[in-house]
């Protein structure tokens, strides 16, 4: 499980104490922000897309009750199950049932950001279900008792090396070898087995069509397939986001999606899901768990567009040097900042201040979400829920007072030029602009302001005298 | 036209050479121009860690001191687009706000657009090389470039400014508009990651072979100056203006 008690200042600056780890992190994720960039070069309507993405997914929140409504009735048509949670306890719990009910001991999962938010696989493991994630990332980090530091690559923070230390001691595949092909193997014998044994199936879900009552998983591995194809009991779990209005707008985002997240034109399976299969059972769980109080919020109802690519991660410069376990939420990064804190201030509020404003993100996102500018809003709450550092909150304030004195400001500002030069290094070495690295700038005898009394004054001595 | 010269607060004490380069730059172009005394911050830093009352205050004391002039003017893309794109957050409704609104410029732009400069006051010669810092708000939010993300065509306000000027070799540093980690108070906020980010980003303009790292934002120009002069490396920061008048690297 997550550490949601990190602060994000603190714990970048442990991660970035191996700086060679930390120049690999920043490097192997920058890869992945070119390669997105490479294939989204190679359309021409690129922008288009994004823009039509981005109104698809507003005009369906803006109508979003019809919508899920359509869904629901259209599946049920179909014959699947659908089930509503209100908030994570009871998505678990529904999920539990439905297990339960079947003495299902073993479920195998395919990636689901869903189910890490709602923190499903302790509370099943509680209820004596083995959970057996099989997604090769997911795997990993499952078997290392972590969670994942990225929502599309969940293992993005380990070298192969060691993957085949885990693999030796979880798996029994050869110490030190560390091929990657050979590793893979290893790990597609040991789920295959799984699969076999498992008496249920959950996968997330990427898009859920109103018009089909239908449900789309997008993966690499076709570990989903395999997941509902050998065991009788389907459950997909859904954030109520997940809704497009119909089928022929789905290509708009299958083309974004794996471009944006991977570089790839596209993922290699991309499953559709209508009903159980013959003897089966197929149900699908709508959660809501906070997001229709973001629908509600005219500051972040945008962070609902979001279809989890992680395009905004790889982009992101500070993510990047500071790892998925620097963020206290769940889903790290510039959206995992503003959905943590919209969740809860106190506890994810650090996350909205890690961000530099360079608005990068913004930029790759295929929805077009203003997340920068959402991080910064939500500063405005973290400040009004007077949660700021007090050291912080007296500055501010004492900022904002001189910005309405300006005489005052000046002379604050002399005073800083006069006495920072004075200050022994040894007492300026350890503060925040120093600490790390940073010499304070020269400090100039004169301020403009000053400089420019002083020429207007001379321009006038010079008219006098003429 | 009167211009109104906009210095933002930390240019004033930290950078009074960049605001002078500017304002004689802008007079050399036979701009009329006054530097109201009464101006003080714009209120970004307090926006950006979350007092809407500050920021609100300050913007309207902005908007008080700059809506006589024709145009509002300064050597800063990150001050000029916290006026231009951010104070709708707090001042919207403001009448004299929203017909100030388009005539702040931040200076490249101002000589681009409303001067349409094609050739400098005075002929520069500077043979140096230099590398293209694209500061984050004058890129993404200002358009000073085409960002790295989007797919659209190619352009570059700096560059283009820099072909007025005679030797100079303009290079670009590999992740062309990377940010330098300066981010406002986000520099002391996160004083480990900041310098990391910046240490990064200069590397990459010292690749280039570049003796100077050439911006229009003072402020990432402050931080990675830090940065440098602490390794005691060679490559010196400077802020594109000062090339242009010709003081070049004498300040």
């Amino acid at each position: 499980m997550k550490d949601d008690s990190v602060k994000h200042p603190q714990a970048t600056a442990e991660f970035l104490k191996d700086r060679a780890q930390a120049k690999w992190h920043d490097s192997a994720i920058w890869w992945v922000r070119q390669k997105r960039d490479a294939q989204a070069k190679q359309l021409p309507e690129w922008e288009e897309l994004r823009r039509l993405a981005r109104e698809i997914k507003a005009h369906t929140l803006s109508q979003l009750d019809d919508y899920l409504a359509q869904f629901e009735a259209n599946a049920q048509k179909n014959g699947v199950t659908v089930h509503w949670a209100a908030d994570a306890d009871e998505h678990n719990r529904i999920v539990h049932g439905i297990l339960a009910a079947k003495q299902v001991k073993k479920l195998v999962k395919s990636k689901s950001m869903l189910t890490e938010e709602c923190g499903l696989n302790p509370y099943l493991e509680q209820h004596g279900i083995e959970v057996v994630d099989t997604d090769l990332g997911e795997r990993i980090v499952q078997l290392r008792h972590e969670a994942p530091s990225h929502i599309v690559m969940p293992a993005i923070h380990l070298k192969k090396e060691q993957i085949s230390e885990l693999f030796h001691k979880e798996l029994g595949t050869e110490a030190g070898n560390n091929d990657p092909t050979y590793l893979t193997h290893a790990a597609r014998a040991n789920l295959r087995e799984h699969f076999l044994t498992a008496d249920a199936g959950l996968t997330g879900v990427n898009f859920a069509i109103a018009e089909t009552g239908g449900v789309v998983v997008c993966t690499n591995e076709g570990n989903a397939d395999l997941g509902t194809s050998l065991p009788p009991i389907h459950i997909a779990s859904m954030g109520l986001e997940k809704i497009i209005p119909k089928l022929e707008h789905l290509g708009v985002f299958t083309r974004l999606l794996a471009r944006s997240a991977i570089g790839s034109p596209v993922t290699t399976y991309t499953s559709h899901f209508h009903q159980a299969r013959p003897g089966g059972e197929m149900h699908i769980v709508i959660v809501d768990n906070g997001r229709s109080d973001i629908l509600g919020n005219e500051d972040f109802y945008q962070s609902l567009r979001c279809i989890r690519c992680g395009a905004c991660m790889n982009t992101c410069p500070v993510y990047r040097r500071s790892s998925g376990f620097s963020y206290s939420y769940i889903i790290p990064g510039p959206i995992g900042s503003t959905l943590g804190p919209s969740r809860d201030m106190k506890k994810h509020g650090s996350m909205a201040f890690a961000c530099s404003t360079c608005g990068s993100c913004s930029n790759v996102c295929p929805v077009k979400i203003n997340l920068h500018e959402q991080l910064v809003l939500h500063r405005k709450k973290a400040f009004e829920q007077n949660l700021l550092p007090a050291g912080k909150k007296m500055g501010l304030l004492a900022m904002r007072f001189l910005t309405q004195h300006p005489a005052l400001f000046d002379l604050g500002g002399k005073v800083m030029r006069k006495v920072v030069p004075i200050i022994p290094e040894s007492l300026t070495r350890h503060s925040a602009w120093s600490r790390a690295g940073r010499d304070v700038p020269p400090m100039p005898a004169q301020s403009f302001k000053e400089l420019y009394q002083q020429r207007s004054q001379n321009k006038k001595d010079k008219e006098g005298q003429q | 036209m009167k211009i109104g010269l906009f210095i933002p607060c930390f240019i004033n004490e930290l950078f009074p050479h960049v605001a002078m380069a500017t304002l004689e730059l802008l007079e050399s172009l036979g701009c009329e121009v006054e530097f109201p005394m009464e101006q003080s911050c714009c209120g970004q830093p307090l926006a950006n860690n979350g007092d809407s009352k500050g920021a609100c205050d300050a913007a309207r004391r902005f908007t008080n001191v700059f809506q006589r002039y024709d145009y509002v003017v300064a050597p800063s893309g990150s001050c000029v687009s916290h006026v231009t794109h951010h104070y709708d957050w707090y001042i919207a409704e403001d009448t004299a706000y929203q017909q100030l609104k388009p005539k702040v410029y931040e200076i490249i732009e101002f000589l681009q657009d409303v001067l349409k400069l094609e050739k400098l006051p005075k002929p520069v010669y500077f043979p140096h090389k230099v590398s293209i810092h694209q500061s984050c708000h004058g890129l993404r939010e200002l358009h000073h470039a085409s960002p790295s993300e989007l797919m659209m065509p190619y352009h570059s306000r700096l560059e283009e400014i820099l072909k007025l000027v005679d030797g100079v070799e303009v290079l670009l540093p590999e992740r062309r508009d990377e940010c330098c980690g300066f981010g406002g108070t986000f520099c002391v906020d996160e004083p480990e990651l900041s310098t990391a980010m910046g240490e990064d980003r200069i590397a990459q303009h010292e690749a280039t072979g570049a003796e100077y790292i050439v911006g229009a934002d003072p402020s990432c120009l402050m931080h990675m100056g830090g940065i440098i002069r602490h390794q005691g490396k060679s490559i010196r920061p400077l802020h594109i203006v000062e090339i242009l008048t010709g003081r070049g690297a004498g300040t």
